[in-house]
């Protein structure tokens, strides 16, 4: 039995399908202005590379933001109970996950059945989230994918007080005025960002193996500073980005 | 799965609640043209007084909950900004600071007010709050200061208050230039004894499985025992209310149509929200069958001595949920769990309202060790919607029934 499992995010769509124990494949794609559009093309084009037609998926389950636009699909799931079904899929050893996406983060801590005990998000803020990546990178005129990299060479980390997003970026520029070396403002962005994410993560006392999965996983810099900040080690899979999707996917197998 | 129809009948004393209260409020606005007095109180503060003395009470935070409910919270709490006053202050403070320049919101406002009765048991926030607008409209303020009882009720707290409820006659009297009758007294007294007692018992018929009404409905009947607390008008509507879900349960008729998880309710409600949330809740055909905001009217009902009535208020009024502290009150929450026999515990963290948000997450902590529940956490506030997220109590929500449903599976 085929599952498919269909995550749009505020920046990306993903979409996954099982068979099984067996990820058969996924793909990320960017959202844009129509959700259902977002849905369909990333659902159709795995199918395609896949050479596999809707006929032969049993049950769809989507996720995220956009997931009750998706009208094909036979069920939606919060993003939360899909990460974590999807962090288990991919190590059921996993006890927390946070995830960093466009524009939320969130801290959950799992059973051994890959069940959600507890949860914490960020309110009604962007600190902590891709987004405050976002606007940093733009005002320090750094691609978003080089960040975690530049970050790393930081020899002494600059200190960002602000919680607020907008003061935050008002503090960089700032630091860009005062000619503070890029590196250090970046280890400085990554490591505020990190501080908001741990205290979520704090709120439901994250227990390891911990597991960092959403976009921003793949910004090493801020990984390593979540690291520092959480006090363990973080399994990063290169899936990350993906996890809501294949847990949606695996959540439709269990229900389909 | 049996298909038989749900029947969800609206409650009938809807509409005579709604009459009652359009009769105190036009009343209470009228209170010039018929010589009597008005006084505006906070809604923990001891009522009966005032009542045995013949002055019209009047509530500026019922008054904040009007506004919120009519979802005129933004502009009105926007134009106290304007004035001046934090965007952190509470927004029944704002709206109703707001509200006393403007003459605006759902009834142009509250009748001028000839003295302001002001008790500290819920918050400090009150204490500023009624001086400003005792300078505002130049009228005579009581306070009553009641120290708050992190472990318990001490005899100096006992003399301490007790001497204050003496002042606070004196001070009627003065203000009034009467004598406040001593039988009239103590028949308010059992009237708003008895109202309380009944009010519970309104409270309790939602234990019943399917609740026969819902948190929201008790926030809307909770306006009566807060306003018209010590006078007939509340008992006799009350019992009418008792036999109206007595009634319903004996037909089966419940408050949302397939009630499979039941949920309770911690803080005041988001007063320009609740339709959204209870439909966004019965989408998931859960209902939220109690709460602990409504009960505080009758909380303290046990240390009320209806034959001795002046002597015992001062205990009565002092040791409200509010004023107790975060071990005790977490102990009411959990009582009300097993009473309820609920699926899951709901914490509204208001913006607003610290001395009711402070501690949630110690009780949220207790509530899990203590019995495994699920609990939910939504940021808003009761009156001002620039500090609520749909999108984001949208998430939280269904995030939060999904895992009821796992657990319960
Ligand atoms: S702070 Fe809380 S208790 Fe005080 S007036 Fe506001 S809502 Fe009521």
């Amino acid at each position: 039995m085929i599952c498919a499992g269909i995550d749009i995010g505020s920046i990306t769509a993903k979409a996954a399908l099982i068979n099984g124990k067996d990820l058969l494949g996924t793909l990320v794609i960017p959202t844009g202005y129509h959700h259902l559009n977002a849905g369909i093309r990333v659902f159709d084009t795995l199918l395609q590379q896949n050479g596999l037609s809707r006929t032969d998926i049993s049950f769809v389950v989507s996720t995220g933001y956009g997931r009750a636009s998706v009208d094909f699909a036979d069920k939606t799931m919060t993003e939360i109970l899909c990460h974590g079904a999807g962090a288990h899929f991919l190590n059921p050893d996993i006890r927390g996950v946070i995830d960093v996406g466009g524009q939320d983060s969130k801290a959950i801590l799992l059973d051994d059945q890959g069940r959600v005990e507890n949860f914490a998000m960020n309110d009604k803020c962007a600190a902590g989230t891709g987004r405050f990546l976002e606007v940093m990178a733009r005002a320090l005129e750094v691609a978003l994918d080089q960040m975690g990299e530049v970050g790393q060479k930081a020899d002494n980390p600059s200190k960002i007080s602000s919680i607020c997003t907008v003061f935050a970026e008002s503090e960089v520029i700032s630091m860009i005025a005062r000619q503070e070396k890029r590196e250090n403002i970046i280890a400085g962005i990554h490591d505020a960002a990190a501080a908001r994410v741990a205290n979520l993560a704090a709120k439901i006392r994250i227990r390891g193996p911990v597991m960092m999965t959403g976009g921003v996983a793949k910004n090493s810099g801020m990984a390593a500073a979540l690291e520092k900040r959480l006090k363990l080690p973080l399994i990063i899979e290169s899936f990350s980005q993906e996890t809501g999707a294949i847990g949606a996917a695996v959540l439709a197998a269990g229900t389909g | 799965m049996s298909e038989k129809p749900v029947d969800t009948t609206k409650i009938r004393s809807v509409k005579k609640m709604r009459d009652l209260m359009t009769t105190y409020y036009l009343e209470a606005l009228s209170a010039g043209q018929n010589n009597k007095q008005v006084a505006w109180i906070t809604s923990g503060g001891p009522v009966e007084p005032l009542v045995a003395m013949d002055i019209i009470p009047v509530y500026p935070e019922n008054h904040g909950a009007m506004i919120g409910s009519a979802k005129m919270g933004e502009e009105l709490c926007a134009k106290a900004e304007e004035m001046g006053y934090s965007f952190d202050l509470c927004s029944y403070a704002r709206a109703d600071i707001a509200c006393s320049v403007e003459k605006g919101g759902p009834i142009g406002g509250l009748p001028r007010p000839d003295m302001l009765i002001c008790c500290n048991n819920i918050c400090g926030t009150v204490l500023k709050w009624y001086e400003i607008q005792a300078r505002f409209y130049n009228v005579p303020l009581f306070i009553l200061d009641t120290p708050i009882c992190h472990t318990g009720y001490t005899p100096d707290i006992a003399a301490y208050v007790r001497a204050q409820v003496d002042e606070y006659i004196v001070f009627l009297e003065n203000v009034t230039q009467r004598k406040l009758d001593h039988d009239k007294m103590t028949q308010v007294g059992k009237l708003s004894f008895e109202g309380q007692r009944l009010w519970q018992k309104v409270l309790n018929t939602t234990a019943h499985k399917p609740s026969p009404m819902s948190a929201f409905d008790a926030f809307f009947f909770l306006a009566l025992i807060v306003t018209l607390r010590g006078t007939p008008i509340a008992v006799d509507f009350y019992k009418e209310l008792i036999a109206e879900m007595e009634q319903r349960i004996k037909d089966g008729i419940s408050s949302i149509p397939h009630e499979k998880y039941r949920l309770l309710w911690d803080n005041l409600p988001v007063w320009h929200r609740l339709k959204w949330l209870s439909a966004r809740f019965s989408g998931h055909n859960a209902c939220l069958v109690a709460d602990t905001y409504t009960s505080a009217w009758c909380g303290a009902i046990q240390y009320i001595d209806e034959d001795n009535f002046l002597d015992s208020i001062a205990q009565a009024y002092t040791r409200i949920y509010l004023n107790i502290g975060v071990d005790q009150m977490a102990d009411q929450v959990l009582d009300m769990i097993r009473f309820y026999d609920v699926n899951g515990l709901v914490m509204h963290s208001n913006r607003s309202c610290k001395p009711y948000s402070f501690g949630q997450m110690d009780i949220m902590k207790t509530v899990r060790e203590k019995t495994g529940l699920p609990v939910l956490m939504i940021e808003a506030d009761m009156v001002d919607p620039r500090s609520f997220s749909q999108a984001q109590a949208e998430t939280r929500i269904d995030t939060f029934m999904e895992i009821i449903k796992q657990r319960e599976a």
